[in-house]
């Protein structure tokens, strides 16, 4: 079953086209991921689906639901959880905090004037970080957590409104080696027990040949490659644009 | 109407825009490069005149002439320059990277201080400066005399703007400022020294105001009103044009010195509130002003913030045996006390309120007094004009509060750092002039009298219970919803707003909505004050109104819940011990103020936080429900 | 360590915020020598060169320039010991206009040494000489990289640390980047350059450095990494 479906895709930046007219599908339970060099538009690509970016052409379809154009909230509001590059926490909460403050919106109660917000689905949350690992952290405040932690901080708030589809923006950038496995096995288990899908990017090609089952390649905006790990690994072109020969013409 | 009246008028607009541009030009340069609001430009401008009118004495007494007059302006300038560079060693230099609020209360610290020392010296008369030799005359312009100084003053602005623009493209200085206007750290990284660039860019900027305060001399005496006058024109005109952009503020000068011209003739009740108007409506159109760049980051944005922690059994011991006492208070206190009971009362909500938004929203007001006047005069006008009871009065402050807060915080929140101070700023200078200038209905500089409590409310012992019953009626639910999902999310926008966004929060909705909230305590509070007084005249509503309160919240800690609360009392009290004692309370105040922001960044209550642990429960102590 | 090293780092450790970019990170830069420190994306060439450079303060390290300890100084004084830094982004200063850019960057030479002069460097980089008057914002991608090395030349370095130089570059550019960083060596100054672009890299180092997740996995000279199809398979390639 399709569950996200991009089609041409298209932003620019003053004079500058950082994507141009990228389509691809995405598949309940698959993981599929984005890669390309420094400036490709990875994160242009992956800010239009998430919503923060609004395309210049082109559509965004969950479920075959139009959701282009719509901001991030509303986004969410149709099970898109997102994890950022630089990690995103609410530094002045605690771990526990942090699912709960996401476990509130999706109960519709953020805007509660009374209630003592951090007795709120704690139970809920609790469980949520008891998955991702970190339940032993959940007093701690985010600002005092180890990196990786704050990771698996958004990974936990990511899927605490139940989501049909993670976006996730280079996982396990900033991470030590061995932790960057830990996490992508996680994630992977998460996927495979809620049948949801992933989208992500990531630089580590470790991490990208061992946890993606489809690869898309984009160079200077465009879909350049798209498939299975092993037919990306022995594509020309891809050799081509990561070892820096420069076969296209300039921009 | 004679053709000529009007050229007349064309001229004094470009006189007051040259005036306006040499005033503002060096406060935008100084923010352009250090990114710092410098409150403490109007207190160079001051020195300018009253150092131009010392030395013109002396020169003048000594050989009477033009070269004496314009060597007086000078030195003066020089001089302030000078001081500039003092001010870059001794207070800004420990402050590039604090949060917006700590920068501006340092300078405005040293408004205070400025303010007493030049008290002092010279006294708190007008001060009348010599007339400029050969330009004591008038010239004929299309049949009517125009001054010749103005007309020389025409010429200054665009001489000066000329001359900024050669050092700024004919000097490696010059080069250099524009250079880390637009990336400072890679000018480091090229090995220029960004400490010396720096002290040169304030004696520039100070020279600049300097020049300005002490060419003003022959128009108006020196006088110790003028350094915050200037500054909120100098605002109005960086904002407009632009902050950090010279020719910006040029064109802004231009717009609001002939719109001050013809204004005047076309509106003339309201020329106090038109040029921030005209500032409202360009930043709302471009945020960043006519000519003005997007900042690149906000200081506070890197800061993790501060969490909330469950009240500990020691703390609730601690609250109600505080409560007890303010309730046995009426037995022991006499009349006096009693009324700085109230005062104090009233100000930690007004404190709390702001705090409500900026230690726990990141929404830093610095108008504030709009809301807490506006809550005070909307009753007052009520009682006064319509004859309502006290009762209703006082449930209508919070409202009409409530309302603006409501109409200009959705203005507000769209900007964010320096950019929505200087907005909120403006909102509260808005309500200053209306109030100050519609004399039929608000009184005018006079104020409204005889604003008093019903008749069962009219002993101060009962007075003072309803003010408590309200104030800790209004703090307790403020305090409530920070503990609520309500304040939560809040926080959430204020940490990080792109993850708030991301899981369903609308960030600026909900800045719209905490903001909206706090006017209304704040409007309460106000409510509460002018009927503790009786009377109420503008100064409510300005500026030292709103820096108050960011002091209040700054002596007791930001990122504190009950730190406004004990930064009120000090505030209060303090105000209350040396005013006393001292002509120079404002001197002594600024001290404080500076002092604290230099040495104490995290208030009182953080103080204390940090050094007892048991007053601030730490995470790993906190009593957690199952 | 031999005595022609002119820049040492060892032990570097850097972390952004909580997030670990640097583990343990050493190389050298030998005096004349061009050395490339080759690895893809985010794995973490830009943040050595910003740590030499003191524009992030390494947690842990140290970096030594002709002996001299550079650690925990402000960029300023770095630069003015005569290490000079071209960042990946270019940071021309926009309403600059070419000339204006350079003159930023003018510092006196070290004594007995030729300064760098605009002349000078527009015989090196011949496009800008047309430019000199043009704001800085309205030249193309390419000129806007050669004019972000002639500035930072203007300060007469002795070492330049050049941050992926050829990112987003048309081949034609990339020729003359060639020719003018070739030129560059023959004037005497060391280049630690930071690349992706194995080509671009192959036509102007001596040695390279392959850096991975933080840390230097392997380094020799640029002949045996081209010859050794494993190692580019394992860290440069996909």
């Amino acid at each position: 079953m399709t569950l996200l479906r991009v089609e041409r895709l298209h932003k620019s930046f003053g004079g500058f086209e950082a994507v141009r007219d990228v389509g691809f599908t995405l598949e309940a339970g698959e993981r599929l991921a984005i890669i390309g060099p420094n400036g490709a538009g990875k994160s242009t690509c992956f800010n239009m689906i998430g919503g923060q970016l609004r395309p210049d052409h082109g559509r965004v379809l969950l479920d075959g639901e139009d959701i282009t154009g719509l901001p991030p909230r509303a986004v969410w509001r149709k099970g898109v959880g997102r994890t950022f590059q630089i990690a995103a926490a609410f530094g002045s909460m605690t771990v526990a905090e942090n699912v709960q403050m996401a476990l509130m919106n999706h109960h519709g109660r953020a805007r509660a004037l009374f209630p003592l917000a951090r007795e709120l689905y704690r139970e809920e949350a609790l469980a949520l970080l008891e998955r991702v690992g970190i339940r032993d952290q959940a007093e701690r405040f985010c600002s005092m957590l180890a990196y990786g932690d704050i990771k698996r901080v958004e990974l936990a708030v990511a899927l605490a409104h139940d989501p049909r589809l993670l976006l996730m923006d280079e996982p396990t950038a900033g991470m030590a080696p061995a932790e960057r496995h830990a996490l992508m096995r996680l994630v992977s288990a998460i996927v495979a027990e809620r049948g949801i899908a992933v989208l992500f990017t990531e630089h580590d090609m470790d991490v990208v040949f061992a946890y993606a089952d489809r690869i898309l390649v984009i160079n200077r905006g465009r879909l350049i490659a798209e498939g299975p790990p092993e037919k990306v690994r022995a594509d020309r072109e891809v050799q081509a644009i990561y070892l820096g020969s420069t076969v296209e013409s300039p921009a | 109407m004679d053709p000529g009246f009007f050229v007349v008028q064309f001229l004094n607009g470009l006189a007051t825009a040259s005036f306006l541009f040499m005033a503002s030009a060096g406060l935008t340069i100084v923010f352009g490069v250090t990114r710092i609001v410098n409150f403490a430009h109007g207190s160079f401008y001051m020195l300018g005149a009253y150092l131009a009118y010392t030395l013109a004495g002396i020169f003048m007494d000594a050989a009477y002439g033009a070269m004496s007059f314009w060597g007086a302006i000078f030195l003066a300038a020089v001089i302030v320059g000078l001081l500039g560079i003092l001010l870059e060693l001794v207070v800004l230099r420990r402050i590039y990277d604090a949060p917006e609020l700590f920068q501006l209360l340092a300078t405005f610290a040293v408004v205070l201080i400025v303010q007493d020392l030049v008290r002092m010296t010279w006294g708190g008369e007008d001060l009348l400066g010599p007339r400029a030799p050969g330009l004591k005359s008038f010239v004929l312009v299309a049949g009517r005399r125009f001054p010749e100084y103005e007309l020389a003053m025409i010429f200054a602005g665009p001489l000066v703007l000329g001359a900024l623009w050669l050092l700024f493209h004919r000097t490696r200085f010059g080069v250099l400022v524009r250079a880390a206007t637009l990336d400072r750290e890679m000018v480091g990284a090229l090995g220029v020294n960004q400490a010396l660039l720096f002290t040169g860019v304030l004696f520039l900027g100070a020279f600049l105001a300097g020049l300005a305060g002490a060419l003003q001399l022959p128009r108006e005496p020196a006088n110790p009103y003028m350094d915050v006058n200037i500054i909120v024109e100098a605002f109005v005109v960086t904002v407009i044009g632009g902050m950090g952009s010279v020719t910006g503020a040029f064109l802004a000068a231009l717009l609001i010195g002939e719109l001050q011209a013809f204004g005047i003739l076309v509106f003339p009740k309201i020329t106090l509130v038109l040029a921030f108007l005209v500032m409202a409506v360009v930043l709302i159109v471009r945020p960043y002003g006519l000519l003005g760049r997007p900042q690149a980051e906000s200081h506070g944005a890197a800061r993790a913030g501060a969490g909330l922690a469950a009240g500990t059994p020691l703390q609730r011991g601690f609250w109600l045996a505080l409560l007890a006492l303010l309730l046995v208070l009426p037995l022991f206190a006499d009349e006096y006390s009693l009324k700085l009971m109230i005062e104090l009362l009233i100000f930690g909500l007004f404190a709390f309120s702001l705090n409500f938004i900026m230690g726990w929203g990141g929404i830093v007001s610095f108008g504030h007094a709009a809301y807490f006047g506006l809550g005070a005069y909307g009753a007052a006008l009520l009682v006064h004009h319509f004859a309502w009871p006290m009762e209703g009065a006082l449930l209508a402050a919070p409202l009409v509060a409530g309302t603006a807060a409501l109409v200009f915080g959705a203005l507000c929140v769209r900007l964010s750092g320096v950019y929505l101070a200087m907005l909120t700023l403006a909102f509260a200078q808005i309500v200053y002039a209306v109030a100050f200038q519609w004399v039929e209905f608000t009184g005018g500089d006079n104020g409204l009298i005889g604003i008093w409590p019903a008749s069962w409310a009219a002993s101060r012992t009962v007075y003072y219970y309803l003010t408590l019953a309200v104030s800790l009626a209004g703090i307790g639910l403020l305090w409530r919803f920070l503990y609520a999902p309500f304040g939560y999310s809040s926080r959430a926008v204020r940490d990080s707003a792109i993850r708030a966004d991301a899981i369903g929060i609308d960030p600026r909705y909900q800045r719209w909505l905490a903001f909206t909230v706090s006017g209304i305590a704040a409007g309460l509070g106000g409510g509460l004050y002018v009927f503790s007084k009786g009377n109420i005249d503008p100064e409510v509503l300005a500026i030292p109104t709103s820096v108050d309160a960011l002091t209040m919240v700054l002596i007791g800690g930001v990122e504190t819940v009950t730190g406004p609360l004990a930064g009120a009392a000090l505030l209060t009290l303090l105000k209350d011990f040396v005013m006393p004692l001292t002509l120079y309370w404002k001197m002594v105040m600024g001290v404080l103020i500076l002092g604290m922001v230099l040495a104490f960044p995290k208030g009182l209550v953080g103080i204390l936080a940090d050094r007892l642990p048991a007053l601030q429960a730490r995470p790993a102590e906190r009593e957690r429900p199952a | 360590m031999n005595g022609g090293a002119m820049l040492e780092v060892e032990g570097l450790v850097t972390f952004y915020g909580r997030a670990q970019i640097l583990f343990d990170l050493a190389l050298e830069v030998a005096e004349g020598e061009v050395l490339v420190l080759m690895g893809r994306n985010g794995a973490g060439k830009s943040t050595t060169l910003k740590s030499i450079m003191g524009l992030v303060r390494p947690a842990a390290g140290s970096v030594r320039f002709r002996g001299r300890e550079l650690t925990g100084l402000p960029p300023f004084r770095i630069a003015r010991s005569g290490v000079g830094y071209v960042p990946e982004e270019r940071r021309i200063f926009a309403e600059l206009t070419v000339e204006e850019n350079l003159e930023v960057g003018r510092r006196e030479a070290p004594p007995g040494k030729e300064p760098w002069t605009p002349s000078r460097l527009y015989a090196l980089f011949p496009n800008l000489a047309e430019l000199r008057r043009r704001r800085a914002d309205r030249i193309s991608g390419g000129e806007q990289q050669m004019l972000a090395i002639a500035r930072t030349l203007m300060g007469n370095p002795e070492l330049l640390l050049l941050d992926e130089p050829s990112e987003g570059l048309a081949p034609v550019i990339v020729d003359q980047m060639v020719a003018a960083l070739t030129g560059l060596r023959q004037h005497g100054v060391s280049i630690l350059l930071s690349e992706q672009n194995l080509h671009f890299a192959g036509r102007i180092a001596e040695r390279a450095c392959i850096i991975e997740k933080g840390q230097i996995r392997w380094r020799g000279t640029m002949q045996a990494l081209l010859a050794d199809e494993e190692v580019r398979r394992a860290y440069l390639s996909v």
